[in-house]
């Protein structure tokens, strides 16, 4: 009788990685490489760093994911410290509240804010594109965040209290030092999608600002696949080297958003 | 008043966490250059008095003065006190030499200088070498040292340490135990030690403050508690016991076990009822019966590797424990001989549950906050009355089931009197009744409570 293997459990796994993950990053280096009529080529690159305006487009969607992540940052970390602080906040609920909005689709969420600004006859542009950028990431931010601060040990922070340490000296020596992991696994969270984001800057700019993700989505909606694909390469190496720089960062240290 | 030789005085503290009080106004002062022990069973306050005195918790009321000065407006990073943790709280982000370092580099000492002063601290606790390892890559006892290490760094004044020994094995601990006498006796600063462990507490201290429910049970030299505790919890709680009930006839003469027996204690009232201690050790156990004050039957005698734990009934149906170096068979007859001086008298704490009770009609009255069923009062009571009524120890009954009874708690704490138990049941309005049982209870048992009408005895 043949013998039924414990790792045969993991074929309906290992066919959903392969139909689903390997497969289309294959697809997008085949079109990437390939030209309309499926021959080899590199002109989708050579044209990608050749032509200024996606240039552009493209140094401008890193300048708009970092001024998101660093306001993400600023506006998150205090969050998320003031969320983990037990003297000032009691309550599990309140956590629940900065993580609620991640809950609803990010569509209807831009939507919402289009309208808002409407109603406050506030103009759409690259404002409201920042704008919009950070209340959807936010979540994002605090989250990691709250997670590593909230597992941090309470004594530590009592005990360079002990040591003679100033409530600044203890913030700037300790806590932050320790919830570096969080904040990294943040400013990832943060930081790839909102490079690669079309929708909001779509609603929130009435597309007039273009992003890369925007360059991409409309190539593909054209019919110029070879040409989207090749930059959606691009773009998938530029994140897969920070995400390298940021592990060798992080090492082993617990915490992150899991 | 505390002496000139007072570091640290405590007076009035209390402290409550939402409903439960777990500091009841205390009073007491330590000495400078004292090895002080806070003792008492988890729960008892003695880590929150800790706490405060290390500034990280405020008191309700009272004030801690140290040097004439009150240290409550002063911050915790301000006190000339350092702590050892229970869980050592060393920086996982730091090295050893950094770890030991950080109280000395936030008071901007010369580079030369912490070196020097890490380097030396590293010896004193036998871990030089160890400057640039990581905190996670060692072991319990050597953390341990990192701990006390990074304290005594800053040369503090005052050492608290809190149940700092807790976590390390049985052999580490009595190492460490040697070397934290060791370091005090050589370093001369006031040490301040937590431990719910009394042969550490025994082993270590100048001074033993024993804690029980908030309240300080008995201030002492570690000889003292033991031969002399002053009342039933501390020679419970203080090394292994007989307690017993007893009578105090007359100065240097009191009777328990059905017999009366010489001893050195007096200024009780006569015929006093009292609590009596005898130390397994110090009951003396022979064959020959002819001299013995009493005579015992041996239940059972096991081996501890020094001497024998021998139980003994004796009539009355009490049991004892005798500690001795020579074997006794089962089922023989043996005398026991108790001397004066190794008989501890003791003030009972109370010998009846007195209360207020309040006239519900002319048979039922209200006490604890329930209604209980009495003989029929005088008819000078009327409804809405306050009365006080005494319920006797053994006067009640305990259900398994706490809807049986009229009353509901959980055993709290319990004590062996030789032939019966003696129970503290914490009510649900959290007061206390004391219940005196043949039965086996444990710690934490809920528990009903019933009294029959005739045992309400109205005292006032």
């Amino acid at each position: 009788m043949r013998t039924f293997k414990r790792s045969y459990w993991a074929l309906p796994y290992l066919i959903f990685m392969l139909l689903f993950v390997a497969l289309p990053l294959v697809m997008i280096a085949v079109y990437a490489f390939t030209d309309s009529s499926g021959a080899f080529t590199l002109a989708n690159f050579t044209r990608f760093f050749t032509t200024a305006e996606d240039l552009h487009t493209f140094a401008y969607s890193i300048e708009i994911s970092i001024i998101t992540t660093l306001l993400c940052l600023l506006l998150g970390y205090p969050a998320a410290w003031i969320l983990s602080n037990s003297s000032l906040n009691r309550s599990k609920v309140t956590v629940m509240l900065f993580i609620l909005p991640m809950w609803i689709n990010m569509l209807i969420r831009t939507l919402a804010t289009v309208a808002l600004f409407d109603f406050l006859r506030l103009p759409l542009g690259e404002g409201a594109l920042i704008f919009g950028m950070v209340y959807n990431f936010l979540p994002f931010m605090i989250y990691p965040i709250y997670n590593t601060l909230n597992k941090m040990d309470k004594s530590l922070v009592e005990a360079a209290q002990d040591l003679g340490a100033s409530p600044v000296k203890v913030f700037t020596k300790i806590t932050l030092p320790l919830s570096k992991s969080g904040v990294m696994s943040g400013i990832m969270m943060v930081s790839m999608p909102t490079i690669s984001t079309f929708a909001i800057s779509e609603l929130l700019t009435l597309n007039k600002v273009k992003l890369l993700g925007t360059t991409i989505q409309e190539n593909i909606n054209n019919g110029m696949w070879n040409y989207g694909a090749a930059i959606a390469l691009i773009m998938l190496v530029i994140i897969g080297i920070t995400t390298l720089f940021s592990e060798g960062e992080r090492e082993n240290e617990s915490g992150g958003l899991l | 008043m505390p002496k000139e030789t007072a570091i640290i005085d405590i007076r009035h503290l209390s402290k409550s966490f939402g409903d439960k009080q777990v500091l009841k106004d205390i009073n007491f002062y330590i000495n400078r250059g004292e090895f002080i022990t806070f003792l008492g069973p988890s729960g008892c306050g003695k880590t929150t008095l800790l706490r405060m005195i290390g500034g990280f918790l405020n008191p309700d009321e009272g004030e801690i003065v140290m040097d004439g000065k009150n240290m409550l407006d002063i911050p915790p990073y301000k006190r000339p006190f350092n702590t050892v943790f229970q869980r050592y709280a060393l920086f996982p982000h730091l090295d050893v030499y950094d770890n030991i370092a950080f109280g000395l580099k936030l008071n901007k000492l010369p580079e030369d200088e912490i070196d020097a002063k890490v380097r030396k601290v590293l010896k004193m606790v036998s871990m030089s070498g160890y400057e640039d390892r990581d905190i996670d890559s060692l072991s319990g006892g050597q953390q341990q040292r990192v701990a006390i290490a990074r304290a005594l760094v800053n040369e503090p004044k005052v050492l608290l340490l809190d149940e700092p020994l807790s976590a390390l094995d049985a052999k580490m601990r009595k190492d460490m135990q040697q070397e934290l006498k060791e370091m005090h006796r050589k370093l001369g600063i006031t040490f301040i030690f937590v431990t719910h462990d009394q042969e550490e507490a025994l082993a270590l201290s100048d001074t033993i403050v024993v804690f029980n429910d908030g309240v300080i049970q008995q201030i002492g030299t570690p000889t003292d508690i033991y031969n002399e505790p002053v009342n039933e919890f501390v020679a419970d709680f203080i090394g292994e016991s007989n307690i017993l009930d007893g009578t105090m006839i007359e100065d240097r003469k009191v009777s328990f076990l059905g017999h009366e027996f010489e001893c050195v204690d007096s200024g009780f009232a006569p015929n006093e009822p009292v609590d009596v201690v005898l130390r397994p050790e110090d009951l003396y156990v022979m064959s020959n019966l002819s001299k013995a004050q009493f005579t015992a039957k041996v239940l059972s005698c096991t081996f501890k590797g020094v001497f024998y734990d021998i139980m003994v009934s004796v009539d009355g149906g009490y049991e004892l424990l005798i500690q001795d170096y020579s074997h006794f068979e089962p089922g023989s007859e043996v005398g026991v001989i108790i001397k004066p001086q190794d008989i501890q008298v003791m003030h009972k704490l109370c010998t009846t549950n007195e209360t207020e009770a309040k006239v519900i009609d002319s048979n039922h009255l209200e006490i604890f906050g329930e209604c209980f069923e009495c003989l029929p009062l005088d008819a000078k009571y009327s409804t809405g009355d306050q009365v006080r009524v005494a319920i006797d120890f053994d006067k009640m009954e305990l259900q398994d089931n706490q809807e049986d009874g009229t009353l509901c708690g959980e055993v709290y704490f319990i004590i062996y009197k030789g032939n019966h138990y003696h129970l503290t049941v914490r009510l649900d309005s959290m007061e206390h009744i004391l219940v005196d049982t043949d039965d086996i209870w444990d710690k934490g048992d809920l528990v009903g409570i019933s009294i029959k009408k005739e045992n309400i005895r109205i005292i006032a």
